[in-house]
């Protein structure tokens, strides 16, 4: 009995050091791997599924005046460092136009009046940042929705992709784009938003238009929009994930 | 029976956990710990724990653990309780990154996966093994409720409720069952096992949830109902510390009550029952 005891204590002893102090390491060397992300990103691939299942056309909650922030913050781009917008901005963006092409049977493009004269709607959303903060302000903006009517998607178009002004990187490269599907799209939440609290959109969150598609992660919120495709897959944009951050391992599928 | 008579203990050994149990122990093992240390990567990422729906709404975080300029081009780990500061250098906000060195981060990397503050893998890491720890404990609940394991090991009967006194005064004095009594959970280690599996994994996953803006579309009751969900993340935030609290509490008293014996118990099932001449 003893001896047996003992060999047991000796085998278990040799498990918890076999398993114990390598996973960690393992962990790390697994973080790294390509296929071992693919296979984390089958939770994200769950998750899609099942919000697609059970909320397909679930509104975002709105809130009330009261709870609107002191101050809505900016983060990623504060001002797109290029000359081409320093134009525009300076022009107070009356050079300023949206065109929305791909796979659409009538493209053209939208200049800010024109947007204006779309149907609107307001709202009070939160705004969920990916990092883990939240602020709750006041948006105006035109629907996507009836911004696709007039363009009419054809059939084989899947998503939307949205085309920014800000450069990622310093030398002036890497413009931010992002990507929703046509749910999204056509959500009665989802506007191309230029008021931000009562006043024009500000520099600072996305002049003169930013995407809000409430029931995601606000890096989905496209800001500095400048041009719209439709588009039947990824397949040869930028990385081909959908999104700038997409691109850099963030899921495609941000309403988690 | 089998291993027991083998082993020449005749009936004081005998299987302790059914092999359901064994599994989703050890899957709840390895899914709390990686969903506790990708969520401390996730914290980094916005160090800061607010009360209510917004965390912009003028009030002051619960917590906050951030790097901050101290005098003479030095920088401290600064962790700020309910608006008291506290120097945590080295240990919080300026603590030990994965190659040693004193950097700005909440947590030290030895804690956190992956050990680099690395938002979207740490994101894919936690979603996963949520996935894993959400099917382990359906898994659980459903083989404990059909088992009859739940009604007949972890529910408190009256006899429990009566012995609540004695057995604390037991767990001060570190004085363990022995025999007949050794072969069923007192009463404080039902009610600790009962409050994880029905108050606080569940308050885990409710108000990790609660934070999806996808989720509070669906149902805005549901983050409500935690205060906004700023509140849901400073109360999930909360809950993996109780979480971390109960797995220290159990993993010595799995030590002091006979660590080889409980451990295999939990690997192959079969506990030996402590010899009743050797208790008091």
């Amino acid at each position: 009995m003893d001896r047996d005891d003992g060999a047991r204590r000796r085998f278990l002893q040799r498990l918890i050091v076999a398993f114990g102090a390598p996973v960690l390491a393992a962990c790390e060397r697994l973080s790294a791997s390509e296929s071992f992300a693919r296979v984390l990103a089958s939770g994200e691939t769950l998750s899609r599924e099942v919000a697609r299942l059970v909320g397909r056309r679930a509104m975002a909650q709105e809130f009330g005046p009261e709870d609107i922030s002191p101050s809505f913050r900016s983060n990623g781009t504060a001002e797109p460092d290029t000359d081409a917008y320093r134009a525009l901005s300076a022009g107070g963006f009356q050079a300023y136009s949206l065109s929305v092409g791909g796979l659409v049977e009538s493209p053209r493009s939208f200049t800010l009046n024109a947007l204006r004269a779309l149907p609107s709607r307001t709202q009070i959303t939160r705004h969920d940042c990916v990092e883990g903060w939240s602020a709750i302000a006041k948006w105006k903006g035109a629907r996507l929705a009836s911004l696709l009517d007039a363009v009419k998607p054809r059939p084989e178009a899947r998503y939307v992709v949205f085309r920014c002004a800000d450069p990622m990187e310093e030398n002036g490269t890497a413009f931010y784009y992002e990507s929703i599907d046509l749910d999204d799209a056509r959500h009665e939440q989802t506007i191309l938003a230029y008021e931000l609290n009562d006043g024009p959109l500000p520099v600072a969150n996305g002049a003169p238009i930013r995407l809000r598609v409430e029931r995601q992660l606000g890096y989905k919120h496209a800001k500095y929009v400048m041009r719209i495709d439709l588009v039947e897959s990824f397949a040869g944009i930028e990385g081909g994930k959908g999104g700038y951050w997409e691109d850099r391992g963030y899921q495609w599928f941000a309403g988690i | 029976m089998d291993a027991a008579t083998m082993s020449g203990e005749g009936s004081r050994g005998y299987r302790r956990h059914a092999f359901a149990v064994r599994i989703a122990h050890w899957v709840n093992v390895l899914a709390l710990a990686i969903l506790l240390m990708s969520g401390l990567n996730i914290f980094d990422a916005y160090p800061e724990l607010h009360w209510g729906r917004s965390s912009y709404n003028g009030r002051e975080a619960v917590l906050s653990i951030r790097a901050e300029e101290g005098p003479a081009d030095t920088v401290r780990g600064v962790t700020r309780v309910f608006g008291r500061a506290f120097d945590t250098t080295g240990w919080l906000g300026v603590a030990h990154g994965a190659r040693g060195e004193l950097e700005a981060r909440a947590f030290p990397a030895w804690i956190t996966l992956p050990d680099d503050r690395w938002l979207a893998m740490a994101r894919s890491w936690h979603f996963f093994f949520a996935w894993i720890l959400l099917f382990n404990g359906a898994f659980y609940l459903a083989y404990s409720l059909v088992s009859r394991h739940l009604a007949r090991d972890l529910w408190p009967d009256g006899r429990d409720w009566r012995s609540i006194g004695a057995s604390i005064v037991d767990h001060l004095r570190l004085r363990h069952p022995t025999g007949e009594a050794a072969r069923r959970y007192n009463v404080l280690q039902k009610l600790a096992y009962l409050a994880i599996i029905l108050v606080v994994l569940p308050l885990m996953i409710a108000t990790g949830l609660g934070m999806s803006p996808w989720v509070n579309a669906m149902w805005p009751g549901w983050v409500d109902a935690f205060g906004g969900r700023q509140a849901a993340r400073t109360l999930h935030f909360a809950c993996a510390w109780l979480i971390v609290a109960f797995a220290a509490v159990h993993v010595f008293e799995v030590i002091v009550s006979g660590f080889w014996n409980n451990l295999r118990s939990m690997i192959t099932g079969r506990y030996r029952v402590p010899d009743a001449r050797h208790g008091s």
